[in-house]
């Protein structure tokens, strides 16, 4: 019998030796070992999709700056997670989040419980360079028990893809485009009217901001994200 | 159908053609059908029925015949004469004039340089063959390749020759195409995916659905040619809705190759299958993204995904998939039937070949040419297109559309060619060539590229989404005069983070007509801002330009 070829890579993240299985991403890696990789549309437990561009990092041999989230490791990588032009980029989009919609903390639900508040802190945003866009977004309450709350909403798809790839409801989808995106429940029909939500309440768990949240909580309280990896892992058979 | 029936078509057709040699050709591609060739063709059907010529001369429709700008065109043989702006009421004289002298006052010369210059390898059927007889394209050599191809080539032989001949992906990014080739037909699966990429959506560019108007099945021979190279049995045409002409002729051309077993099960008469499907966008020009294309495809959402893996690796369906651009499959036939190396020896060093461009803009002659790579930008511009009408002044031209750049006067003598369209900040592109003069603003010219990106953005990426309408809300800014210096500075960060940070395409190279104007035009940036002055008086600035400014 042959060996089996080795699925062990090894290869450094800012400095640091790490070995990782062929099949992990490069943010896999790096949090293993304890080092922080900024993300946002990344969540443990579903499908990643590349989008909110907060994991770029560098890597020698390439001028392309490439998603943690989504890249696997290779053999003697070299990764670069913390660089100025990095911590630039990364504070510019979160300013262009915050400038897109109404980011405004102080009345939001999600005062303290918001990932987008914590990368905000994280990445020392004291103001915002670019202009308030102030869009008039509609709020959704026709649902018993959940609210949609579009000016909150950063466009991660997290609720999209829990409740398509966990839940397999596939109530949320995107609809229209460039900044006139906006997440909708079925054909855009109003949430309580959905025929296929089955109010399992996974896309409020997963929301990273006040744009879904239960009603009849004026502070929400910490949102529950364990069940994701356990889930998976559970599907998986590992 | 076996490979000697096919030559039977093709000869009897050749034949045909000799007894009789009377024809006229009317052009019937968008161009000359929007200003009326429809019309035209009816009356010199109905001249050519009550007059001495009934039943011995053929009205046909034919594809693009170059000079759009003349339209209607209508040739005429065995004489060879082009005449322009035809009109239903001169059917009658051009009927008369078949087998005599030709009707002076609409004859279009063919020595004007807009002809002479061109070289065609894509376009050698255009305007020659009725689209929507395969007929015409047999004789016109038509099927030769893939029988050649089938009967006399391993697999890897056809990519050889497609590596050798040099061609680079017309699509924009100019891939080599047989590396691609070779990476599919390398990958290990069952199954593999052929997929024509006709989504073509830049403003401006008109070159994909011209070949698919004028000559549709060089394009299915093209991938047909490929899926045997690459092992797939399946391919798709991803065509935009807005392209109904096309979608018919592509249809029709679908059909009769069908019928004379050049798709299906054992084509040529040998094991090779090979089938296509016609798969309508909805008109998003980031459905033309390869990635976005294959997702809708598949039924989703049309947007772009982070590659790796790439479409050769795993694309629709997960299968490695090979996805080239309209232009690209056309040239495919002409190369396996001349050979690789007489590709190579058209064009630069590292552009081989020809390629076609749609001219549009202040140009005298508007409409699609096909020049050999590394000809000079004075010369598609002044020879070829004749230059810029009305004794203006040519300031640039924009190359590449929304993803690519203004390219001044200082540039003209460069040969066009990837390499050097690039070093000058814009892009080759698929083909779009809009030329300017004096009379534009090159501020609101870039915020006209902005604002198509900005609603063109997918959403999915926070840089693109968020960061073209940003840009666009400074641009329209600068244009108002309502913008200060704080102002090009924030612009000039955004261009940067959005073309470094996007994830797609559209997004990385959407800063580009901002990034070359601001590279060559910077002075009329700061007019507007310092001066509140828009020094083409295109915008209006707040402040009344002095009169004759
Ligand atoms: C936003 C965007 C739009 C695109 N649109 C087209 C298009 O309309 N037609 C096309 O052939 N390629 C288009 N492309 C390029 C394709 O992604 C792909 O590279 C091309 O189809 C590959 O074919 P080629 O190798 O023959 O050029 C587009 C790319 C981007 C990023
Ligand atoms: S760059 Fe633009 S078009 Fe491409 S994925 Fe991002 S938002 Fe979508
Ligand atoms: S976490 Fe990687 S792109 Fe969002």
């Amino acid at each position: 019998m042959t060996p089996a070829v080795s699925d062990v890579k090894t290869l450094q993240i800012d400095g640091i030796d790490v070995s990782a299985q062929a099949d992990q991403t490069i943010l896999d890696a790096a949090r293993e070992k304890g080092l922080s990789i900024p993300t946002l549309c990344h969540l443990d437990g579903l499908g990643d999709v590349g989008a909110c561009r907060l994991c770029l990092v560098e890597i020698k041999g390439t001028s392309k700056l490439l998603p943690a989230c989504v890249t696997r490791v290779e053999e003697g990588m070299e990764v670069t997670t913390q660089s100025e032009r990095l911590l630039k980029y990364r504070r510019m989009t979160l300013e262009l989040l915050f400038a897109e919609r109404n980011h405004v903390c102080s009345v939001c639900v999600a005062n303290g419980h918001c990932d987008l508040q914590v990368l905000g802190q994280a990445h020392g945003l004291t103001h915002v360079q670019f202009p308030y866009r102030y869009p008039k977004l509609p709020m959704d309450a026709s649902h018993d028990r959940f609210v949609v709350d579009h000016n909150r909403c950063v466009l991660c798809t997290r609720c999209v893809r829990v409740c398509d790839e966990v839940e397999g409801a596939h109530t949320w989808d995107v609809m229209s485009r460039g900044i006139g995106s906006m997440v909708i429940t079925d054909l855009h029909q109003p949430w309580g009217e959905s025929d296929t939500c089955t109010s399992c309440g996974k896309c409020v768990q997963v929301c990273p901001t006040g744009a879904l949240f239960e009603k009849g909580k004026a502070r929400l309280v910490a949102k529950s994200r364990d069940f994701l990896p356990y889930l998976a892992m559970m599907r998986e058979g590992k | 159908m076996t490979p000697e029936q096919l030559e039977q078509i093709a000869s009897e057709e050749t034949a045909a053609r000799a007894r009789n040699p009377r024809r006229l050709s009317v052009c019937m591609a968008a161009g000359c059908i929007s200003s009326n060739s429809d019309a035209v063709k009816k009356a010199l059907e109905r001249a050519v029925a009550g007059g001495p010529l009934k039943d011995a001369c053929p009205v046909t429709g034919v594809g693009c015949m170059g000079l759009c700008s003349r339209g209607p065109l209508v040739s005429t043989e065995p004489a060879g004469v082009l005449y322009q702006n035809v009109t239903p009421e001169d059917a009658g004289e051009i009927v008369g004039a078949v087998s005599g002298p030709a009707v002076e006052r609409l004859q279009c010369s063919r020595e004007l340089p807009f002809f002479k210059r061109q070289v065609g390898v894509v376009l050698e059927n255009s305007g020659q063959i009725n689209p929507e007889r395969i007929e015409d394209y047999l004789a016109a050599k038509g099927y030769a390749a893939l029988v050649q191809a089938l009967t006399e080539m391993r697999p890897a032989e056809v990519i050889e020759q497609v590596s050798r001949s040099g061609l680079r992906g017309r699509g924009g990014a100019g891939y080599p195409t047989g590396l691609k080739w070779s990476t599919v037909a390398k990958a290990r699966a069952e199954t593999r995916y052929v997929i024509c990429n006709a989504d073509e959506g830049d403003p401006g560019a008109f070159m994909d659905r011209s070949v698919l108007e004028s000559d549709p099945q060089r394009v299915l021979e093209g991938m047909i040619i490929a899926g045997y190279a690459v092992g797939a049995s399946r391919g798709y045409i991803y065509v935009r809705a807005e392209y109904p002409l096309a979608i018919a002729r592509l249809n029709t051309a679908i059909r009769q190759a069908k019928h004379l077993g050049l798709l299906g099960s054992q084509i040529g008469n040998t094991e090779f299958a090979f089938d296509i499907e016609l798969r309508l966008g909805a008109g998003a020009f980031v459905c033309g993204e390869e990635t976005a294309l294959i997702a809708s495809i598949e039924g989703g959402r049309g947007t772009p995904r982070p590659r790796p893996p790439y479409p050769a690796q795993a694309g629709l369906f997960g299968a490695p998939t090979l996805i080239n651009n309209v232009e690209t499959f056309a040239n495919i036939p002409p190369i396996i039937r001349n050979g690789g190396d007489w590709y190579a020896a058209m064009g630069t060093q590292r552009s081989k070949g020809t390629k076609v461009f749609a001219l549009t803009g202040k140009i005298n002659c508007t409409g699609l040419i096909e020049v050999p790579m590394g000809m000079s930008l004075r010369e598609i511009i002044f020879e070829v297109g004749g230059g810029v009408p009305e004794g203006r002044k040519f300031k640039a031209v924009q190359t590449g559309g929304p993803s690519g750049g203004c390219i001044p006067e200082q540039f003209l003598d460069m040969p066009v060619d990837y390499d050097s369209l690039a070093q000058a900040g814009s892009i080759m592109g698929s083909g779009g060539m809009i030329v300017m003069d004096d009379s534009s603003c090159m501020v609101d010219v870039a915020k006209y590229f902005m604002e198509f990106c900005m609603s063109e953005s997918c959403g999915k990426c926070i840089p693109c989404r968020a960061g073209t309408a940003q840009m666009y809300d400074l641009l329209a800014k600068i244009c108002e005069g309502r913008a200060a210096l704080d102002d090009l500075a924030m612009l000039e960060d955004l261009c940067d983070m959005v073309k470094n940070t996007s994830l797609c395409g559209l997004g990385q190279s959407a800063p580009n007509p901002v990034l070359s104007t601001l590279r060559y035009f910077r002075d009329e940036y700061l007019a507007h801002i310092q001066e509140k002055k828009c020094p083409a008086g295109v915008c209006a600035c707040g402040m009344k330009q002095e009169a004759g400014s």
